[in-house]
């Protein structure tokens, strides 16, 4: 994608669009960042509350270290500047779904500071994010406005729970690089297991920040836009929020800095709260907490037991396998589907293997809407089948058939096979006859091959048809040229 | 034979132990002079049933050869303890008719110890206050007057009621809690002992927050040896309390009654406030003295930054405050305005029925110093001056290994004296607040009476965590000043 495809045209002429994010990642946590409540998703309202997310007289938070170290892990995973000095700041305000009446957070110090990623656009071209800081911070509960008309009613079942909140620069163009961005992202947390990247369930959700300006002009004044949990919400929001943006500064406006919330429904944008009716929140240390500091020994450890990050897995299974670099992108860009392609390649044919993950395997998938851990066919039976292929037990176009029956869930391809009957014939005396019989019935066919080698093609449709597709291609193709004389 | 509620906590423990007389009995004694001292205002609650339930239970622990340090010790409890099941409310109309459904850590060890609760102990309210008159239970009175006079006087704040309570024996100790100088100053104000210990050596869990940077449990007691008994038992790591130190607790009466000799003890040039009662300085000379035929070495030293002390104090305080106290919002437990029509309702009504004038004044200034613009002139600032002030301290400290001052720069006042001249009363914290800003122990016991026959108290101010050392040069203060004094029990009537 060029820098010039990615200007919006005005009627004025053409707008750059600047973008920043904010990703609140929901620590893969069974407990609250301050208490020792636990965190999951189904409890009853209210249900996973301890006295210190409610608030009650003379409670304390105290640092829950799984989540700091998950948070470092984070750091370390974005190549970011790990703050072995780093505080907790209260953030004041008044909000039924607020306890305390503050959110412990990361105000001046964070646990993380700038970082860099690198991002893929759709078509393999990259581009660098760079990354702000990333700090530790409590979640809010939930306020429910619908349940009655008079009343809201408020679960704190959420309140307490820890999040990474990833600041990035303003360093992208268009609602697909921000998007490509949030997938990154979300596959890096992913590898590292640090969040489960659940975006339905709120897990990973982004406020994104968004500014039109004149191609290389300075900064356009920002607009908000809060908690938008899914890819499409957010290009959508952007798109509608940029056109916004343009219209009125075409129209001799000005953009007003203000909070906005994007409405999923009808596509649009609208005002939360202008700049003047922002809150003064107040920010100090807070006083319950010590300063976070961590030991270098500590942080050495964590990154020496990293996982292979995604860019380096993609370059790994180009290399090891001889992937394109499309299969092996596809594949890095989960690692439960780089773990199923390594579990199904080892000793196979691993072109063969990724092609079946991809192109079989994760197509039948994405039409089902499961991901590849609810995949009801496992990396073993992908390798039995790519085994059989390959020992021309069956051709590819049987192994669809087999594929088919295996999604069914009949289990083991080689059984599959055996059962329905499907073993490719080889016998090159069964396959002699069936040509026979059709250079028989064919000899004006049989006598314009000599000079059109292409319409050999029809012959082996043919002898397929007759054998049910079982002959083996390779051996027809020898027999056919043999006994009509092409070389 | 001495009525029992004269006793020293030590003397009772020794009592019980011998089974001299039963821990009902004792608590017995106290549940009657509590009720007839209704007139003080000092209890909040009473808790007769709850604490004879506990003096039965610890009279058959006794009985069977066990129980703790404290087994059968009737102790008041500040009303900033939560207490499980039992009416907690920070002096607060806000709180309504909380009961937490949890036990303060400080308090559970003392009932791990076997103490015994009589109630709970009014207080200014949410701990703001140096008279005891920002309570919504209404001020409580002094036991002592000054000579001749029927005048009610303050005994201080904001643990009054835990002074008023020991000194009126109607408990043999307290809980009581300091921010600014809320433990010594009623202490000195009532004939009482009380010490303030390291910030971190008691938990803060389950203690109300006024100002968690500064907020520190600590006893009332009527000797420094009892002091001593119920701060051992108070104090401990917990890991519940981020800022709870994780170190030993020394057997700290084992340090009253050692010699004093060859201690250094430092004099603060600083702390010869303007206006300070003639005899309060004297006093201070006293002490110097008793000290010096103790064998101390007695040296003058200087805290330059005492000046800035006070205002720093009246900043962080408040800031920590007004954000501490965000939760009392009506939502959850507590008062909640009734007519409130709208959320910003709610909040509003609640606060302003629920809060007195004092914690509205304190919520507002510390509102006011975080706001942006001025974060950085006001609390930023006070954060700079509160490490000079630590610094003054550990530069003292390489020199001498306690300081003496005066508690407070006068004797107990009117009730209504001070109550419209909101900087009159923070000058009462003057000489004690500058110990919870450097997180030291201080200590603060009775050394003389003032011509009209009111108690004045001197405090000890210890290098960190050096409790023991304060508790020594105590023990031997106490001996010296030989204070005998107590006040006559005008307040005694047959409950109503």
């Amino acid at each position: 994608m060029t820098e010039a495809n990615k200007l919006i045209e005005g009627r004025t002429g053409p707008w750059e669009i600047v973008l920043g994010l904010e990703v609140h990642a929901q620590v893969a946590s069974r407990s609250k960042l301050f208490s020792g409540a636990a965190v999951g998703f189904g409890a009853g309202p209210n249900e996973q509350v301890s006295l210190v997310d409610a608030a009650m007289p003379g409670m304390l938070p105290v640092i829950n270290g799984y989540c700091v170290e998950q948070a470092v892990r984070t750091g370390l995973g974005i190549g970011a500047q790990i703050n072995a000095w780093s505080r907790f700041d209260r953030k004041n305000y008044f909000y039924p779904d607020l306890p305390q009446g503050y959110q412990i957070s990361q105000f001046a110090h964070p646990i993380v500071g700038e970082g860099v990623i690198e991002v893929e656009r759709d078509d393999g071209s990259t581009f660098s994010v760079g990354i702000e800081r990333l700090h530790l911070e409590q979640d809010a509960g939930k306020s429910i406005h619908d349940l009655d008309p008079d009343w809201t009613y408020v679960d704190l079942n959420r309140a307490g729970t820890a999040l990474m909140e990833i600041v990035s620069k303003p360093d992208m163009r268009s609602s697909e690089e921000a998007a490509a961005y949030v997938k990154k992202l979300r596959t890096i947390l992913r590898y590292l297991g640090t969040c489960d990247g659940d975006m339905e369930k709120g897990n990973l959700r982004a406020d994104v920040n968004v500014s039109v300006r004149r191609p290389g002009a300075e900064l356009g004044t920002r607009c908000e836009i809060k908690n938008v949990n899914s890819y499409r919400f957010i290009q959508q929001a952007i798109e509608y929020e940029a056109r916004r943006q343009i219209e009125i500064i075409e129209d001799g406006g000005v953009i007003k800095q203000e909070t906005r919330l994007f409405d999923p429904g009808k596509g649009e944008t609208r005002s939360m709260r202008s700049k003047e009716e922002a809150h003064d929140y107040r920010y100090f240390p807070d006083p319950d907490l010590l300063p976070l500091e961590l030991d270098p020994a500590w942080i050495k450890a964590i990154e020496a037991a990293l996982p292979e990050l995604p860019d380096a897995k993609r370059a790994r299974l180009q290399a090891q396998y001889g992937l394109s670099a499309y299969d092996a992108r596809v594949l890095a860009t989960d690692i439960a589907r780089a773990d199923f392609f390594e579990r199904a390649a080892e000793g196979r044919d691993a072109k063969l293997v990724a092609n079946w993950t991809t192109n079989g395997l994760m197509s039948r998938l994405a039409e089902d809407g499961l991901d590849i851990e609810s995949s009801p066919i496992s990396a073993a039976d992908i390798a039995s089948l790519v085994k059989l292929i390959e020992d021309e037990v069956i051709s590819s176009k049987i192994a669809r058939v087999v594929f088919d029956h295996m999604w069914a869930g009949e289990g083991d391809p080689a059984a599959i096979v055996e059962a329905r009957g499907l073993v490719q014939v080889t016998d090159t005396g069964a396959i002699e006859v069936v040509i026979d019989a059709i250079i028989a019935a064919n000899p004006d066919k049989a006598a314009a091959v000599k000079d059109r080698p292409q319409a050999l093609g029809w012959f082996v449709g043919q002898v397929m048809r007759e054998t049910g597709g079982k002959a083996s291609p390779g051996a027809v193709n020898d027999l056919l040229k043999a006994k009509l004389g092409v070389s | 034979m001495t009525e029992l509620t004269d006793l020293t906590l030590k003397a009772a423990v020794d009592g019980l132990r011998a089974k001299a007389f039963s821990s009902t009995e004792l608590t017995g004694a106290f549940v009657g002079a509590i009720e007839k001292a209704r007139a003080l205002n000092a209890y909040v609650l009473e808790a007769p049933q709850t604490a004879l339930a506990m003096a039965a239970a610890s009279d058959a622990r006794i009985a069977a050869g066990e129980g703790g340090p404290l087994e059968g010790v009737p102790l008041g409890i500040k009303d900033l303890f939560c207490t499980e099941g039992v009416r907690t409310t920070a002096g607060s109309k806000i709180l309504g008719n909380f009961k937490p459904t949890y036990e303060s850590t400080v308090t559970a060890n003392l009932w791990r110890d076997g103490a015994v609760m009589l109630g709970k102990l009014n207080m200014d309210e949410f701990a703001m206050g140096s008279s005891n008159e920002s309570s919504a239970f209404g001020p409580v009175t002094n036991p002592w007057r000054s000579r001749g006079s029927n005048q009610a006087l303050t005994p201080g704040g904001s643990s009054g009621g835990s002074a008023a309570a020991v000194a009126a024996r109607l408990c043999l100790g307290a809980t009581a809690t300091d921010t600014g100088g809320s433990i010594r100053q009623p202490a000195a104000f009532t004939g009482t002992v009380g010490i303030k210990p390291t910030y971190g050596r008691c938990s803060r869990w389950g203690i109300v927050a006024f100002a968690s940077s500064l907020d520190q449990a600590g006893p009332i007691a009527r000797t420094v040896e009892d002091a001593a008994l119920l701060l051992t038992s108070m104090c401990g790591h917990d890991p519940k309390d981020s800022t709870s130190l994780n170190v030993e607790t020394p057997d700290f009466a084992s340090f009253v009654g050692r010699s004093v000799k060859g201690l250094r003890v430092g004099v603060p040039r600083e702390y010869r406030a303007d206006g300070m009662p003639a005899e309060i300085d004297s006093l201070w000379e006293q002490g110097v003295a008793w000290l010096k035929d103790a064998g101390c070495e007695v040296v003058e030293v200087s805290l330059p930054h005492t000046k800035y002390a006070l205002p720093a104090y009246y900043i962080i305080a408040p800031a920590e405050a007004s954000s501490n106290l965000a939760r009392y919002d009506g939502m959850r437990y507590g008062l909640r305005a009734e007519d409130a029509r709208s959320l910003v309702d709610v909040y509003e009504q609640t606060r302003a029925e629920g809060f007195g004038a004092e914690v509205k004044r304190r919520i507002l200034i510390g509102t006011y110093v975080l706001s942006a613009g001025y974060y950085d002139a006001y609390y930023l600032k006070a954060q700079k001056v509160r490490r000079r002030i630590t610094d003054d301290f550990v530069q003292a400290f390489e020199r001498v290994d306690a300081l003496l001052t005066p508690t407070a720069p006068s004797a107990a006042f009117g009730l209504g004296e001070n109550a419209t001249d909101p900087v009159a009363m923070y000058l009462n914290d003057i000489f004690t607040v500058t110990v919870n800003l450097a997180g030291l122990p201080g200590l603060s016991l009775p050394a003389g009476l003032d011509a009209a026959g009111l108690p004045l108290g001197l405090q000890l101010i210890g290098r960190p965590l050096d409790e023991g050392t304060l508790f020594s040069l105590a023990g031997a203060l106490e001996r010296a000043a030989g204070f005998e004094a107590r006040p006559t029990a005008w307040w005694s009537a047959e409950p109503r």
